[in-house]
């Protein structure tokens, strides 16, 4: 492959064909782990892990897996991954399972993994669908975070609370207060917040766009 | 497709290719099984030896460690709560005797069940009170966990008869405890757990100061 197919794949997970700001997919992980900046960073880190692991699973198996049985089988690799990610962080990252260990089993119905081992791994040699899996994660992570760190602000005050039992101590530093507790809007760590500020997100991402001069591509037109 | 075209001029062809598609699956299944099976037994010691830290870590707020010279997360004791539920007891023992056990309770909040764990001494006086887990309101009625706010640390100390059973409730309905802003349910039910735990560890006393 060219280093331009590579470009792509980078932008489109990053930015371009953004998970949840362009596609809108992965909804529910995105409304549940969003209440923190450090919630949403870590579940989106653990979403690239699985993505990046069966993408490059789903292409090394992709002439072996026929075309009648393929979502029974990707289904069975998300959730393979799934699991040992689960059973790998309770072992060696108890901390940070402690904080998301509830969450990590929502990967399998995350509509994210899946549209992208039917969209492209299946139809991609190894490395770049491992590329597109990681970079189509970080961006979801990249997604999380921010709407996380939104929802944080306003409804908390603080940032990046508790990343020093994600990230370890000496991430410390980057826990913020930013605004007093008595200025804090519960509503906005609550579902409704989430749904309110993804939406004002996936607008600003689209005027950037527009700005920009791209072409806005319509929600999951591209990933199926 | 061609595939429901066979189904209906040649079965024969379909049923080996149905058998085809079913062996590529199992084939996959057994694979990743495996996978499972091997990632199961690389972690199985890793993740018990967390969860007894994790157990240690809740037992060691509620039981001080200067009540005993024993391991009580090993040291327990099953009985049977009001409810039927088995309980698992951890006691703390000092030079053979105990000095206090520590159990779970359950109480039941604003987004069900509340489980907390309650350290006694040998006295009947509380310890100390932890949740565990719950499922409340972030930002209302989240303020029971300790790293949250100071309220659970109010019950240290007291027992059955202090206060007395009757003010064993919040404020609003005429007992001696804060309720918080805007949540009242979690508290009320907080206070039903622990007042359920005194009472249970008042019933049971003997068997459970008894050094076996």
């Amino acid at each position: 492959m060219a280093n331009s197919d590579y470009k792509t794949i980078v932008k489109d997970g990053l930015w371009d064909n953004n998970g949840v700001f362009s596609m809108l997919l992965g909804m529910c992980p995105t409304m549940a782990m969003t209440t923190s900046a450090t919630n949403g960073f870590g579940m989106g880190l653990a979403t690239a892990v699985v993505m990046a692991a069966s993408g490059l699973l789903v292409a090394v198996f992709r002439n072996r897996i026929t075309t009648e049985v393929r979502i029974p089988v990707y289904i069975l690799i998300v959730a393979a991954m799934v699991t040992v990610v689960d059973l790998g962080m309770n072992a060696w990252m108890h901390e940070l399972y402690k904080v998301l260990g509830l969450f990590i089993p929502l990967i399998v119905s995350n509509c994210l993994p899946l549209a992208r081992l039917e969209a492209f791994a299946a139809k991609q040699p190894p490395l770049p669908a491992f590329l597109d899996g990681l970079f189509m994660g970080l961006g979801f992570t990249i997604a999380l975070t921010v709407i996380g760190a939104v929802r944080e602000i306003i409804g908390s005050g603080t940032l990046f609370a508790d990343a020093s039992l994600l990230l370890g101590p000496s991430f410390k530093a980057i826990e913020l207060q930013v605004l007093p507790s008595s200025m804090n809007v519960l509503m906005m760590i609550l579902p409704p917040g989430g749904f309110i500020v993804t939406g004002l997100l996936v607008v600003g991402k689209r005027l950037l766009d527009l700005a920009a001069g791209k072409e806005i591509q319509m929600a999951g037109a591209h990933a199926l | 497709m061609t595939t429901t075209q066979t189904v209906s001029e040649a079965p024969a062809v379909s049923q080996a290719k149905m058998f085809k598609h079913g062996v590529i699956l199992g084939l996959f299944c057994l694979g990743f099984g495996l996978l499972l099976a091997i990632t199961d037994a690389v972690t199985i010691d890793d993740i018990g030896a967390r969860a007894i830290e994790d157990k240690q870590n809740s037992l060691s707020q509620v039981l001080p460690d200067e009540l005993h010279d024993n391991n009580p997360v090993t040291d327990t004791l099953s009985l049977t709560n009001a409810e039927g539920k088995s309980l698992t007891i951890f006691r703390a023992k000092k030079d053979g005797k105990v000095t206090g056990v520590a159990y779970e309770i359950f109480g039941t909040g604003y987004a069900g069940e509340i489980k907390l764990m309650m350290g006694i001494d040998a006295t009947g006086k509380l310890l100390g009170v932890r949740v565990l887990a719950h499922k409340e309101t972030p930002g209302l009625g989240d303020k029971i966990e300790a790293k949250k706010g100071p309220w659970i640390e109010r019950f240290t100390g007291l027992s059955l008869g202090n206060p007395p059973l009757e003010r064993w409730k919040v404020k609003k309905d005429g007992g001696d405890f804060d309720q918080f802003a805007g949540a009242t349910i979690t508290p009320r039910g907080v206070m039903a757990a622990i007042r359920g735990g005194l009472e249970f560890f008042a019933e049971n006393q003997s068997t459970l100061t008894k050094a076996d």
